[in-house]
């Protein structure tokens, strides 16, 4: 299936304030192409805990959202230590991030939830060590 | 309820999104865990919060909510202001503590709606 646009971003690791910016964007655009109002929250929501993600556990990464003919697809990619037990991971309330990150609102173990709650499909490919891919797709 | 009846109930002051007062809110929901306000789809909704970062306002953008409570007197940063404002959202700040001020508009009639979708 061909590629109708491609929005990539750098997700800046070191910088909790900005964290979600991508998301933002790609909503602007989404909204700017024209999709409905659902599947615009739901790709931005899902894109925006994985942002999160990325900075609080693997010091940033890559972000890729692809608007397809069927879907919008969004590919996290990150080099960072990798998910160790991914179903442990999935489970509501499981959450490895530090006091501090609680503190500004987030580490509750509802990422990786989310995630899949508002997309069609997620996939997490994750090595220990070497980093952790996360591919989401919303039918439209 | 609209805008103006929460700023009213809650004696609370507007730092932004005077001209949005008029506009209804369906539901609403209290929390300082973002990830807990992400879980939840929420039509035309109010966030209160104690919780004063930029990722409030983000939060807040992505569920399509249309206006913001900080409890406790919390002041928000001009830049969080500024972002808010530039996405339509109505920013308030009330003296009332989480529980008081959840209570207070609970009882007036603004039921929490929480469906959790999927």
């Amino acid at each position: 299936m061909d590629d109708l646009l491609k929005f990539t971003y750098a997700v800046d690791g070191d910088n909790f304030t900005s964290a979600g910016q991508a998301s933002v964007n790609v909503k602007k655009n989404l909204r700017q192409l024209g999709f409905d109002a659902e599947t615009i929250r739901r790709v931005s929501i899902a894109m925006y805990e994985g942002e999160i993600n990325m900075v609080i556990h693997a010091g940033g990464g890559n972000a890729e959202v692809f608007v397809k003919d069927d879907c919008i697809e969004i590919v996290l990619t990150d080099n960072g230590p990798g998910i160790a037990n991914v179903e442990q991971a999935m489970q509501e309330g499981f959450s490895t991030a530090p006091d501090n990150i609680r503190s500004l609102g987030f580490g509750a173990g509802m990422g990786l939830p989310n995630m899949k709650r508002y997309t069609d499909s997620m996939t997490i490919e994750s090595e220990v060590g070497k980093g952790t891919k996360i591919t989401m797709k919303v039918l439209l | 309820m609209k805008i103006s009846e929460i700023k009213d109930l809650l004696g609370a002051s507007v730092l932004c999104g005077d001209d949005h007062l008029s506009k209804d809110i369906l539901s609403a929901c209290g929390s300082d865990m973002m990830s807990d306000v992400l879980a939840y789809v929420k039509n035309q909704a109010v966030l209160l919060t104690g919780l004063v970062n930029p990722q409030v306002i983000r939060t807040a953008v992505m569920m399509d909510m249309i206006c913001i409570v900080f409890v406790r007197s919390k002041q928000p940063s001009e830049e969080m202001v500024e972002f808010a404002n530039e996405h339509g959202l109505a920013i308030l700040t009330t003296p009332m503590r989480m529980y008081e001020a959840c209570g207070k508009l609970y009882s007036a009639g603004l039921k929490g709606n929480g469906e959790v979708n999927g």
